[in-house]
């Protein structure tokens, strides 16, 4: 069998799958069969390019073309001109709005221009249900680094470094809540994946759960390792069918592989994950009433301390970390704690999500540098507003929850 | 039967994906390595040029070359098709006319790995207009 010399990327996000993203999909393979170049060009749902407002995103690659706003209907046209004639559709191009141009690569485009994308780096890049593809971008390769190479205690020793801290909203040093959850002796720890995500408009976890849900149960089995538990707990709200749906799929697949079971790696580690569904409660996203939803409670905070990390999930010492959050740990391992680093600043480095929701013509997910001063970040969104002609330009920045 | 027993199995089985999808990665940033681009219009893909495109990608695939494969509409050299444009990281296009597999596996082993000039260019006959 000859070797693939294209493939469609097609978002498989849930706003693009809203817009009919699926049927696209299916309009294009039979397009494809149609024209006999099924053998040729691959489809592949990927997670979310990230910018929601133009969906749904279908991107051609190797040429890396940008369609947006694609229909169904069009389909068959981008495969008999794209894929056919190798001609590009025009009127499927994104129009800058600034100089009325259409731009086919999104690298040159407004909105992409000045992202810089760690937890995203998946994202509308792999098809998140195909483990493989995951693998063949370093995929698990920070666990094994860990689990191998390394002592628990560097591990968390490098994540200080880095100055992540949790993206759930708190702030608080990851590395130093995990070093806590360490210190804590018990005979039995838990990581608990909060997917709880309450705030309204808010769907970066959301986007990574349905576009690279491996990355997150490599760092919980990485958190795992470092504390000393075997048994990862993701709450996730109902509300999310697909990041769920893939979550599951995830899981199994890395259960079948054996980097999620026992004896990971040859290394005598076992790590297992399982789901528990929230009821879409905005205080469970608060970690003690998120524990307590997860033992069959009511959703309540309690005050701490305790806190989870000495006395947690069924009083064990529980480390609770958001899903942005983990999506975080494997680049730190494999590429240092300096990867993140794009500024002199030394706190806080990473790279940061702003979900963009509502009333925009721009609205979507973009990431800046989190130490970015919220003058420079106001001046860019800005930027990008008024390139994007918004009847609303950008006046205000909020940095808390939308809640 | 878990498939990943040691660190050394995921290493492997990364390398044995990663064709998977270089596509994707080598189009992130194809100006960092050689770009082919094949002439696909009627009269290019009535002389062959689906045959030369698939010859490429399977050929820069087998030996592990990474390259960029792009069709691309009528160059307007109908007399030479199939036509390509090849263009080397840093330097300037060269288009070559009426490829066949022998050209082709030529253009790879003299002009792409040694940097020696073959037989069949077209001269640039046009200027861009930016």
């Amino acid at each position: 069998m000859g070797k693939f010399k294209s493939h469609i990327l097609v978002c498989g996000g849930t706003g693009c799958r809203a817009s009919r993203g699926e049927e696209i999909v299916e309009n294009l393979q039979a397009a494809l069969q149609e024209n006999g170049l099924h053998k040729e060009v691959q489809v592949v749902r990927t997670g979310c390019f990230g910018f929601c407002e133009k969906g749904p995103v279908v991107k051609m690659v190797p040429d890396n073309t940008f369609y947006v706003h694609v229909e169904p209907e069009d389909a068959s046209e981008l495969v008999l001109e794209h894929m056919v004639k190798g001609r590009k559709v025009e009127r499927l191009l994104y129009l800058d709005p600034e100089t009325k141009e259409r731009i086919s690569d999104s690298k040159h485009m407004g909105f992409y221009k000045k992202q810089y994308r760690i937890a995203l780096r998946n994202c509308g890049f792999i098809n998140p249900e195909n483990i493989d593809e995951y693998i063949a971008r370093d995929g698990y390769a920070a666990l094994g680094k860990a689990l191998v190479d390394m002592q628990p205690d560097a591990v968390i020793q490098m994540i200080k470094a880095s100055g992540l801290r949790g993206r759930g909203g708190g702030g608080f040093p990851t590395g130093l809540k995990w070093e806590l959850t360490r210190k804590s002796v018990a005979d039995q720890k838990y990581v608990v994946c909060n997917a709880d995500e309450g705030d309204p408009g808010a769907f970066m976890d959301r986007s990574i759960l349905e576009g690279d849900p491996h990355s997150v149960l490599e760092a919980m089995a990485i958190c795992g390792y470092c504390i000393g538990a075997d048994t990862g707990l993701i709450y996730i709200r109902a509300e999310y069918p697909l990041a769920i749906q893939r979550l599951k799929t995830a899981i199994d697949q890395a259960r079948d592989y054996g980097v999620l079971g026992n004896d990971i790696f040859g290394t005598g580690f076992n790590f297992d994950v399982e789901i528990r569904y929230g009821a879409g409660a905005f205080v469970c996203g608060e970690e003690t009433a998120l524990i307590h939803s997860m033992e069959g409670l009511r959703g309540e905070p309690t005050v701490k301390p305790p806190f989870p990390a000495e006395r947690g999930y069924k009083d064990k010492p529980t480390n609770v970390n958001n899903v942005e959050t983990l999506a975080n740990i494997a680049p730190i391992l494999l590429k240092g704690s300096e990867c993140s680093v794009r500024s002199v600043m030394k706190r806080a480095k990473e790279p940061r999500f702003l979900p963009w929701p509502g009333r925009s013509t721009m609205w979507g997910l973009l990431r800046y540098p989190w130490a970015l001063p919220c003058a420079k970040l106001f001046l860019i969104l800005a930027e990008v507003s008024k390139a994007a002609k918004s009847s609303r330009p950008c006046r205000r920045v909020d940095l808390r929850g939308a809640a | 039967m878990a498939k990943v027993k040691t660190l050394d199995d995921l290493r492997k089985m990364k390398d044995q994906l990663k064709s998977k999808i270089s596509l994707r990665e080598n189009g992130e940033n194809p100006e960092s390595m050689v770009q082919i681009k094949v002439s696909m219009s009627t009269c290019g893909i009535a002389s062959g040029a689906k045959e030369i495109m698939g010859f490429f990608v399977d050929e820069f695939d087998n030996q592990g070359l990474d390259a960029v494969v792009t069709q691309t509409g009528c160059m307007g050299y109908c007399y030479a098709e199939p036509t390509i444009e090849v263009t080397k990281p840093g330097e300037k296009p060269l288009v070559f006319g009426n490829v066949t597999t022998d050209k082709a596996m030529e253009i790879i082993e003299k002009y792409i790995k040694e940097g020696e000039l073959v037989d069949g260019i077209i001269p640039d006959s046009y200027e861009t207009i930016e």
